[in-house]
């Protein structure tokens, strides 16, 4: 079995992570920014779970399992904000809501 | 009734009079404005004359009388109290004002009978009157400050009183910044004595003075000029006099009641008051007797230029005043107050009988204009005559002869006069004599040049004539060793205030300097008259002159003061202020609240409500984070 190297799996999640700040960045349907924020989010988990892997500790795993159960909460809430973004919006359009300018 | 309970009856009745016309003034009919106003001050004459008789038929312990009403204020060991005090010196004082005032008073019932305002200026008459009361009435300094103060207040409301006039309004503002100048030195000189003795009533501090203090400490020198400071600006002497002129600008009744028997007068009477502290400082006292001889012959002069008759009068007055502080600064005190009185008399009867002929020759001012009234308004030209012949000091006949002749003889005679101040006093009365001549041979005599359209009533001749009975019968009560020797009034003093000490050289020349004196006053009358009846021509060569000319500007215009003011004060000031128009100071913190607002501009962009740039710059600031901590 090949070993993969740390410094793969690094610039892996580093990849992930950028591409979910870009996507997060350019997008304005909010779907798709939440589900960018997920891509961040899973980058940082694969950080965890390659790092509990080199070192052969438990930590990073059950780190992994924390923000897997943040996650879905947070897709719970997320994905109901939407449901109520789009009917007051009648779009999903983030640009639409920004009556909170200075 | 207790004698002493009558003093804040005296006090409150103007007052009240003057809450009544402000309240209810423009709900009543003039005639009851009249009686209403004349009223309180009346009754206020009476109960000083009653208490006057009792005071001195059977004079009280220590010849004083205090009654005490309610405490003003108590904080940090100051405690003042709403007490009166009347004194012989005090008793002189209430009588004129309130006698005085009442018959002012009674002639403007007629004087501003046509006028706007009928009620309201008598309301603020009465609350000149019940201020100057307090004032000489206060036993304690704080009491008598709010007597100045409102006393100053009421002079600004009245000298502009016909305020559609921008330049009364200036007039006014003027006597009051002014006299301002004076009130500051004074309450100053309030917390010096206060700081020293711990107190402000005036009979402890007189009594603690000479103990605490030896002849001539810094101290004591340092409170009489602050005094004398307050003083000098209220009685209009040199060098905060220039208000006085201007504020001719008011009605004639309102010129007597300032020049007779308040505001002016208040100076006398507070260094009368505090005689003790000037007697300990010899040089403020000594500035005393300079200042006044400085002014009466300033004004003197400047009153023998003047054209507007009522001018002539002011500046009569500022000279008059002069008198009065030759006399305190020389340590006549009870000359000083003699003259006052006589003064009081027979200046208020000046200035209503010229108030009056303005009113019948359709406010016409210029002396130079009348002529030939004597025999169309006989009773103001008699009265007129009688009291210009006191302020001329005609010998023998007239009041103000014996009270200026005191004055002379007791400068000449005191300890710390001598010959130049008698010499000084002297050609002012000279003066004195000169113009007061000239005004009443212009004004009554000669061609007739603006007839008199009305005769005046009975309520503006009747006060007329009793002050005229005044103005010569008020100087009998105290004759001169030479002339009958009668001491009624310093009698009365000499329980209030020091005696003065006479040189013993001086004695024997009392007979002579009043033969000069009261010859000097005869020749001016009769250089007056040559020059302005006999030969008017002779006048006129004099006048021609470019020498002359220049001088005449000059003293008319009350030898520049008005322009070296403007010069050295006001210009600058004013220069300056344009200059920190836009106040330097204020950029500081301007300057602050500018870039507080530019900036929060620049944060308000970052504001902009979009999710997308929030989420950027959360990026960025953490990888601006995260560079400056690998870096470092």
């Amino acid at each position: 079995m090949v070993e993969i190297p740390l410094t793969h799996s690094i610039v892996l999640a580093a990849v992930l992570f950028l591409l979910g700040l870009v996507g997060l960045l350019t997008r304005r349907n909010i779907l798709f920014m939440l589900m960018s924020v997920e891509i961040m989010l899973n980058a940082a988990g694969l950080v965890f779970i390659v790092g509990s892997s080199r070192w052969a500790q438990a930590d990073g795993q059950v780190m992994y399992i924390f923000i897997l159960s943040m996650a879905s909460a947070e897709v719970a809430v997320g994905l109901a904000l939407i449901v109520q973004f789009y009917k007051k919006f009648n779009t999903l359009d983030t640009d639409a809501a920004s009556k909170l300018k200075g | 009734m207790n004698m002493a309970d009558l003093l804040w009856i005296i006090v409150a009745m103007p007052f009240t009079i003057f809450l009544v016309l402000a309240f209810l003034g423009k709900k009543l009919s003039a005639n009851l404005t009249a009686i209403i106003a004349i009223s309180g001050t009346g009754t206020s004459a009476l109960l000083t004359i009653l208490l006057g008789w009792s005071f001195l038929g059977s004079p009280p312990e220590n010849y004083s009388l205090s009654s005490h009403l309610w405490e003003w204020m108590n904080a940090g060991g100051l405690i003042t109290s709403m007490s009166l005090r009347l004194d012989a010196l005090s008793l002189v004082f209430i009588f004129v004002i309130t006698f005085v005032g009442f018959l002012i008073l009674v002639y403007s019932t007629e004087f501003m009978r046509n006028e706007e305002g009928y009620a309201r200026f008598f309301a603020y008459m009465n609350l000149f009157i019940g201020s100057m009361l307090i004032l000489v009435l206060a036993d304690n300094l704080l009491l008598l400050y709010l007597g100045w103060e409102g006393v100053g207040l009421c002079s600004y409301l009245l000298i502009g009183f016909w305020y559609k006039d921008p330049a009364n309004g200036y007039a006014a503002r003027k006597a009051f910044i002014m006299t301002r100048i004076g009130d500051t030195a004074l309450i100053i000189g309030l917390f010096l004595l206060f700081t020293e003795f711990g107190t402000l009533n005036i009979a402890d501090i007189l009594s603690a003075a000479p103990e605490k203090w030896a002849s001539g400490d810094p101290t004591a020198r340092l409170a009489a000029f602050l005094l004398l400071g307050g003083a000098v600006g209220k009685s209009a002497q040199l060098p905060l006099q220039t208000w006085l002129p201007d504020a001719m600008a008011g009605p004639s009744p309102v010129s007597a009641l300032i020049h007779a028997a308040t505001m002016v007068t208040a100076g006398v009477y507070l260094i009368a008051r505090t005689h003790t502290i000037f007697e300990l400082a010899p040089l403020a006292q000594n500035a005393v007797a300079i200042i006044g001889a400085t002014t009466l012959l300033l004004a003197g002069f400047s009153a023998l230029t003047q054209r507007d008759i009522k001018r002539v009068l002011a500046y009569s007055t500022m000279s008059q005043i002069g008198y009065m502080f030759l006399a305190l600064g020389v340590g006549a005190w009870s000359a000083a107050v003699f003259h006052f009185m006589i003064h009081a008399f027979f200046k208020a009867l000046l200035f209503l009988g010229a108030g009056a002929i303005i009113m019948v020759l359709h406010h016409e001012h210029n002396m130079f204009k009348m002529g030939g009234l004597y025999k169309k308004l006989p009773v103001i030209f008699w009265t007129f005559l009688i009291a210009s012949a006191s302020l001329a000091a005609l010998p023998v006949i007239s009041a103000g002869f014996y009270s200026k002749d005191l004055i002379l003889w007791e400068t000449f005679a005191s300890a710390s006069g001598g010959t130049q101040l008698w010499f000084l006093g002297y050609i002012g009365a000279f003066i004195t004599a000169l113009y007061t001549a000239r005004m009443v041979f212009v004004t009554f005599f000669g061609k007739t040049k603006i007839e008199p359209t009305q005769r005046p009533g009975l309520r503006i001749t009747l006060p007329l004539v009793v002050l005229a009975l005044f103005s010569f019968a008020g100087g009998f009560i105290e004759l001169p060793h030479t002339l009958g020797h009668v001491q009624v009034f310093s009698g009365l003093m000499q329980h209030a205030l020091p005696h003065l000490e006479i040189r013993d050289v001086a004695e024997s020349s009392e007979l002579v300097l009043q033969i000069i004196t009261g010859l000097t006053s005869l020749i001016a009358v009769g250089a007056a008259y040559v020059l302005y009846i006999r030969r008017r021509s002779w006048t006129d060569s004099i006048r021609n002159s470019t020498l002359v000319i220049q001088i005449h500007r000059f003293w008319n215009l009350g030898w520049g003061f008005d322009t070296a003011y403007d010069t050295l004060l006001v210009k600058p000031i004013v220069y300056l202020s344009r200059i920190n128009k836009n106040d330097v100071v204020d950029l500081i913190s301007l300057g602050l609240s500018k870039a507080m607002v530019y900036f929060n501009k620049l944060l308000v962009y970052t504001q902009n409500g979009k999710i997308r740039w929030y989420m950027a710059t959360i990026a960025l600031g953490a990888i601006l984070t995260l560079t400056i901590s690998i870096l470092l």
